[in-house]
């Protein structure tokens, strides 16, 4: 459904974006991950026609964001950064408005406000000034007006900033279901949100795409990926260390923590683990002692995202492009 | 037709945005009090003697516009930009054109508006006289052609800037340009200052003045009307050019 080649913004002497590809097709939920200023708002405000890329092409449903706009324009609902409304409108007004713009007049309408009331829980404030609306409301408020011609893609920037965690809760539920049948891209900031909500994920830093793939993929480039923690009551922590260090398979072993007579100790997998022989070798080097919980950890995005779009890293990076460039 | 329509649900829109605040009966009441005082204070209505609005009422219209008008038309995308419904507008459907044009024609329904409730005004000189109607009704039709190209001037300096009063001020400057260049005491000035008098001409037939005395006189000439029209258009695609360029960074 949308297609994104090689999309480029430069505003002035920076670039904000730099040759961002990917696709999405329907029955998919991207999730579009990176620090603040990556260009995540910039690439959404380009594919949804707010914004000419500097060079690229975008194409919805395969019309063409920059010459054929309309048509492109109609398959979307955007929901902007910040969930912008009309202040003087009430609730009521401004979806009805909405709504007319996208096409659907009298029952339609009516129907289509109707839907989309329920479905954000807008029910008690309908006939309130937009202005008078909580963030929560209002963000919710938004999001109605992006869903109420039932759009084919979704674009999504930070659906769920502002939500207290059970309306966050709510939203993830709604995106998900609603991928079912459509295309949707959605920004966050948020990395239990991708787990829990997308079926693919981008990481974007510095304006370029720097990991992509499911959030499975994406965990399994973490450190702790395939490790094996290993939880025993009333040993020595350094002789935990001694006895798993020379587990087969293992890389190394390291104590996490320890606490009331307790020790946390992770052994790291020499290769790809994914079978559980690292979590039965160290259960048998573990023998006699008294073992409160063992398990293979899957890796975690957070971490896998530090590594990533950390300064440092980024600076060599830049450094290094400067020297090709030149 | 969907363009038509869309530049209805806009037009709708913007209307209701100005009646739901203070802001438009606020604007009418002062717009009704300055006419008003205007035409029996200083105008002199009563003095002059005669069943005619020309000198004491449509004469103070270029001046008042100056103030009026872009206060009416700063917000129309300053506002937008501010709020950052702009990215919502921008991303339905719709071209810019049709939310131009949408927004334009609702600001100028809004001083239409303004402009009928000045018929206590008709009604009191018809009751002490016998005027010409058909001079009082070419006057109007002047007026609001005015209000329109003083309104698309608003409009473009609001697609400036996300800033208001910056709008207004721009707006006010350039209005005041338009006046000035065919006001008799400032076109008097320049052609005392150096001997270009036909400098000064072509100067003053850019003026709203200049076109606009024509209607008060009873003449309805198309050139006037072209004027206008012109000053609507070319404003009304500079607003579609700021706006573009914006977008584009």
């Amino acid at each position: 459904m949308i297609k994104v080649n090689n999309l480029t913004k430069a505003f002035g002497p920076k670039v904000a974006v730099n040759g961002v590809s990917f696709t999405v097709e329907r029955g998919e939920v991207l999730g579009f991950l990176g620090p603040n200023g990556a260009g995540k708002s910039t690439t959404m405000r380009m594919i949804t026609g707010f914004i000419p890329p500097t060079d690229g092409t975008v194409s919805v449903g395969g019309h063409d964001m920059v010459n054929d706009p309309i048509p492109a324009k109609r398959l979307i609902g955007y929901l902007p950064e910040n969930a912008p409304a009309y202040t003087d409108m009430t609730v009521e007004g401004f979806l009805g408005f909405i709504a007319e713009l996208r096409g659907l007049n009298g029952d339609a309408k009516k129907k289509a406000i109707h839907r989309v009331v329920e479905m954000c829980f807008l029910e008690s404030v309908l006939y309130q000034s937009v202005d008078t609306l909580s963030k929560g409301y209002r963000h919710r408020t938004c999001f109605a007006q992006s869903i109420i011609h039932d759009p084919d893609v979704l674009v999504l920037d930070e659906p769920t900033d502002g939500l207290d965690p059970n309306q966050k809760h709510e939203v993830r539920g709604l995106i998900r279901r609603m991928g079912e049948r459509k295309a949707i891209i959605f920004s966050t900031h948020i990395l239990e949100e991708v787990e829990a909500v997308c079926s693919r994920a981008i990481i974007i830093d510095r304006g370029q795409i720097v990991a992509n793939g499911t959030p499975q993929q994406l965990k399994q480039q973490s450190d702790t990926a395939g490790a094996v923690l290993l939880v025993v009551r009333g040993v020595a922590a350094p002789q935990v260390v001694e006895r798993l260090s020379g587990v087969a398979n293992s890389r190394r072993a390291a104590i996490v923590k320890e606490e009331n007579g307790k020790v946390w100790a992770r052994v790291y997998p020499a290769s790809d683990n994914r079978n559980g022989e690292l979590a039965r070798n160290v259960l048998v080097a573990a023998g006699s002692w008294q073992v409160e919980e063992l398990h293979t950890e899957e890796g975690r995005l957070d971490e896998v995202f530090r590594g990533i779009t950390l300064p440092e890293t980024g600076k060599q990076r830049s450094q290094t492009e400067q020297q090709v460039s030149v | 037709m969907n363009s038509i329509s869309n530049i209805k649900a806009i037009t709708k829109r913007e209307l209701a945005g100005y009646f739901s605040s203070p802001v438009a009966y606020v604007f009418i009441v002062i717009f009704l009090l300055l006419t008003g005082s205007f035409t029996f204070l200083l105008g002199g209505f009563f003095e002059y003697g005669q069943a005619s609005l020309e000198r004491s009422f449509f004469i103070w219209f270029p001046w008042l516009y100056l103030f009026l008008v872009p206060a009416v038309g700063m917000r129309l995308w300053a506002e937008e930009r501010r709020v950052g419904t702009l990215e919502l507008l921008l991303t339905l459907p719709i071209t810019a054109w049709q939310a131009i044009l949408g927004k334009f024609l609702a600001s100028w329904a809004f001083l239409l508006l303004a402009l009928v409730l000045t018929f206590p005004v008709v009604i009191t000189v018809n009751y002490l006289g016998s005027p010409d109607n058909g001079v009082i009704f070419a006057s109007y039709v002047g007026s609001f052609l005015m209000a329109g190209a003083y309104l698309a001037i608003s409009c473009m300096t609001s697609a400036i800037t996300r800033n208001q009063v910056v709008s207004l001020i721009l707006s006010i400057v350039i209005c005041l340009v338009l006046v000035l260049i065919g006001f008799p005491p400032a076109t008097n000035f320049l052609t005392q200052l150096s001997d270009t008098a036909w400098l000064v001409h072509m100067l003053a037939a850019f003026s709203v003045i200049t076109h606009f005395e024509y209607f008060t006189k009873g003449v309805v000439d198309s050139r006037d009307v072209i004027f206008f029209l012109c000053v609507i258009g070319f404003s009304l695609f500079t607003t579609g050019v700021i706006l573009r360029s914006h977008r584009a960074g």
